[in-house]
């Protein structure tokens, strides 16, 4: 189990350190959640009481819509040189590949929302007077089911000729109820209202990252040897 | 002499296409054996079934004396691979490729080993250099280390002397003369048959997903005979 847990450590490293070499990823992500809030920005009128309402959905489709970028690129770049044969030749369980893929894209997902978020709430003269801790807590949830889900269809789209334009077609259905739950818990901190009258939505996001931890981790293997 | 590899009636299919036919082998300990074959035998399928990379669709394989089952993860340990593709990342330097890897098998003494096997295939002097300026020669040298950095107990090498240099050819014939002074187990893959018997004690010929011919190199006679012998099993193509 330790070397199971230093494998996953050692896949990040390797991941956070090629990614932050060239920070190729990170930029095409941050460039792209930025487009998207000044197109809205423009879109929509950024003093209107009705911005509360529609910015929670406005910030969760620029966070997936840049998450998917990385998430696409995570298993291409296992293609280059064959290196994804590399790592199934690793004496190790492959669902330490998962996990490890999981957490760098997570890591990198979170830095882009980090410097996203407080640009968007800016843009949009928003007053942000809710749980910070709640909040926090919201966006990582609804980050790992995102993230947890992506990498597996990023694994099973990067067999394919056209992997790019597959993953969002595949993963969008799937995610369905982390965006909802995500939208309407963020909807509900901005409003001010009390997490307790959402918590529902939460409990659906944890169950959903739980699920969409197990069932790659047992599919794992079958998938890579597809 | 116990066998270091078996394997009884290998089969592989990939959706309709039927790739082994029940593929038997066995291969001693220390024994380096020579794959030969038209394109489209099945040798690389062979070797990735071999070196536990994929899973055959029947049969059953026997490493270092373990049934390969659930402790597949297990027996990969003893196991290194060398490919026409490098498995070395090109934003990554070559000590990094190599950090990550020794992470990955556990090597102990990471670093020092590292400066060894970068040494013994002559690239100590790009050790902090990004791999994606490495020429095709160097890469296949850093893949050569990548490959033996764990100390492997059998080496399977897939046609490891495509577009190599002169110096890289050199280097390789260096190390898996090393490999066999060590009485390690290699396997090989080349379509050159004079590389291949001049290192080989053991000499394979697949064609069509089944074994046309297995012996002992002495068995073969010389490269001409050996070359009749091959057109004779694969119908004339080489």
């Amino acid at each position: 189990m330790r070397h199971f847990w230093s494998s996953v450590c050692a896949i990040v490293w390797k991941d956070l350190k090629a990614e932050f070499r060239t920070k190729e990823m990170l930029s095409a992500m941050l460039i792209f959640a930025f487009l998207v809030i000044v197109i809205f920005s423009f879109a929509f009128d950024p003093g209107a009481q009705s911005i509360k309402q529609i910015l929670p959905g406005i910030i969760w489709v620029g966070f997936f819509f840049s998450g998917i970028l990385g998430l696409n690129r995570s298993f291409l770049s296992e293609q280059i040189n064959d290196c994804i044969s590399g790592l199934m030749l690793a004496p190790v369980d492959r669902a330490a590949i998962y996990f490890g893929k999981v957490f760098a894209n997570l890591i990198q997902t979170t830095l882009v929302e980090a410097v996203a978020l407080p640009v968007f709430i800016v843009l949009f003269d928003f007053s942000y007077a809710g749980s910070w801790l709640w909040l926090i807590v919201v966006i990582l949830a609804s980050t790992f089911g995102f993230v947890a889900v992506g990498t597996f269809l990023a694994a099973l789209a990067s067999n394919t000729r056209s992997s790019e334009v597959l993953l969002p077609i595949i993963l969008f259905p799937v995610i369905v109820p982390v965006v909802i739950g995500a939208v309407e818990l963020t909807k509900a901190l901005f409003a001010g209202a009390s997490i307790s009258s959402v918590m529902i939505w939460l409990q659906v996001i944890l169950v959903y990252d739980i699920v969409f931890t197990v069932v790659p981790f047992l599919l794992f293997d079958y998938l890579l040897e597809a | 002499m116990i066998a270091i590899i078996e394997a009884k009636q290998l089969t592989k299919r990939v959706g309709a296409k039927q790739i082994l036919h029940g593929i038997d082998l066995s291969l001693e300990s220390g024994r380096f054996l020579t794959i030969f074959g038209p394109n489209g035998a099945g040798k690389t399928t062979l070797i990735k079934i071999l070196s536990l990379l994929t899973a055959p669709s029947s049969g059953s394989l026997v490493i270092a004396g373990q049934e390969v089952g659930d402790n597949a993860a297990d027996l990969r340990k003893q196991i290194g691979v060398i490919s026409h593709h490098s498995y070395l990342y090109g934003n990554l330097t070559a000590r990094e490729n190599l950090l990550f890897y020794g992470r990955m098998y556990e090597v102990p003494n990471l670093e020092q080993r590292i400066e060894e096997v970068l040494t013994e295939v002559g690239l100590e002097m790009f050790f902090n250099d990004p791999v994606r300026i490495f020429s095709r020669g160097m890469l296949q040298r850093l893949s050569i280390a990548r490959a033996i950095l764990h100390n492997p107990r059998i080496l399977f090498l897939d046609e490891p002397y495509t577009g190599l240099d002169l110096q890289a050819i050199e280097i390789l014939n260096s190390v898996l003369a090393g490999l066999k002074d060590q009485q390690r187990t290699v396997v090989m893959i080349t379509h050159t048959f004079d590389v291949g018997l001049a290192l080989s004690d053991e000499v394979l010929i697949i064609n069509k997903g089944r074994v046309a011919f297995h012996g002992a190199r002495s068995e073969v006679g010389s490269l001409a005979e050996f070359q009749d012998l091959y057109r004779e099993k694969v119908g004339g193509k080489q």
